[in-house]
């Protein structure tokens, strides 16, 4: 299984970044493998308009089985989202990306 | 005044609440015993000056459009580039579908005009509607955004195109703006010759001030303060407008027959402190040198 975490770092000690659209980073986690795969998405930062849109295309491209995140996406974003199988799990919010993934494991997470 | 284009007054404030809608409809009100005025509600979110008019006459009602694109799946070959120049990220490309999200789209139409193959004709996209009501010499325009509608500004920029069609010469328009400083704000009096910003006594009143301000020197627009519920808070915004050589041209008391009359859709033109603050307004409008662009 593949999932995506919306991340302030590049490693599973880094803290879930509670945003969806200007996240900094995606930190892909193949669970087979355990390999890490880390997508900078920081140029989102210039972007006045459409940020969650715009990493959701980007989301759409990875196609991650799960996506963990804080907040969840705004309803644009999620309109997109919804055309595409990714399963969407919230409230991640100032966890590590280890301990998110731990309540994930345990069904501590709300899926949306 | 001695031109004879219309004269353009946007009533606007940085802070919500303070009382544009008050200015506005007693504005219009005083305007028009004497010319023709026209009265265009902009706060298209949520207009209400038209609840100080029930006895006038409605004249018309249309829908509002603006242009989207509309994707044609047979002939699109995936190239992407429009979802790649999307300022807006309005449209989007998800595997072999392209996704148009039509409350972001701005209609500037790059999509559209760049598509190798014409995929992307444009398409009308009703986004709410403008009506109008006529009473004596005031003739009163309302914008009004659909719910769920995300963009004031394409509806706004209509409201001002169509009203403009019913003005003819010396005739006073009065701009309900919406408030803030923001996009739809800058929309709303980018066609004045003259802003009244309206404010309230308080740290909240002048904080916001100072930004509206800033914002319509920036717009290089000729600016004029009105206190309202003079006699709460403190005398800061005084203070400031006083130091800044600001004309502060007109002060409405805190007054309970004023609050009463406007919560039950009433105009107080007749209460003594509304009709010297209103006549004090129009005096200044009948004295200053309006500048036609």
């Amino acid at each position: 299984m593949k999932i995506a975490f919306t991340s302030t770092g590049k490693d599973l000690e880094a803290q879930i970044d509670p945003r969806f659209g200007r996240t900094a980073f995606f930190v892909l986690l193949d669970t087979e493998t355990t390999e890490l795969e880390v997508i900078d998405n920081s140029a989102i930062q210039e972007e006045a308009h459409g940020a969650g849109t715009a990493t959701a295309q980007l989301l759409f491209k990875l196609k991650p089985d799960v996506l963990i995140t804080g907040n969840g996406p705004g309803e644009t974003a999620a309109k997109v989202l919804k055309k595409s199988a990714i399963r969407i799990f919230v409230e991640a919010h100032q966890m590590s990306l280890r301990d998110a993934l731990k309540h994930f494991e345990n069904g501590d997470l709300r899926e949306v | 005044m001695t031109d004879s284009q219309p004269n353009r007054i946007a009533v606007a404030s940085g802070k919500g609440g303070t009382g544009k809608t008050l200015v506005s409809t007693h504005l219009a009100h005083t305007l028009s015993q004497s010319k023709d005025c026209v009265l265009v509600d902009l706060d298209v979110e949520e207009p209400n000056a038209h609840l100080f008019y029930e006895q006038a006459n409605p004249t018309f009602e249309m829908p509002v459009f603006k242009q989207i694109p509309d994707w044609q799946s047979n002939i699109c070959t995936r190239c992407g580039q429009c979802a790649e120049i999307c300022a807006y990220h309005a449209v989007v490309q998800l595997g072999e579908m392209i996704m148009v999200l039509d409350e972001l789209c701005h209609s500037c139409y790059a999509c559209s005009e760049l598509c190798p193959v014409e995929a992307l004709p444009m398409k009308n996209h009703e986004i709410g509607s403008l009506s109008s009501l006529q009473h004596e010499n005031l003739t009163i325009f309302t914008g009004k955004l659909r719910l769920g509608e995300e963009q004031a500004v394409p509806l706004i920029k209509k409201s001002i195109a169509l009203s403009n069609q019913e003005i003819k010469d010396q005739t006073y328009i009065i701009y309900d703006s919406p408030p803030g400083t923001s996009c739809p704000v800058v929309a709303a009096v980018g066609n004045a010759n003259l802003v009244l910003l309206i404010t309230e006594p308080t740290p909240f009143g002048l904080n916001d001030l100072k930004i509206a301000i800033e914002t319509m020197r920036q717009m290089d627009k000729p600016l004029a303060v009105i206190l309202n519920r003079d006699g709460i808070g403190n005398d800061e915004v005084e203070q400031y407008c006083d130091v800044n050589n600001i004309p502060l041209i007109a002060k409405i008391p805190y007054n309970e027959d004023i609050a009463r009359n406007y919560a039950q859709g009433k105009l107080s033109n007749e209460v003594p402190q509304m009709a010297d603050a209103m006549k004090a307004v129009e005096e200044y409008i009948q004295k200053i040198q309006f500048h036609h662009a």
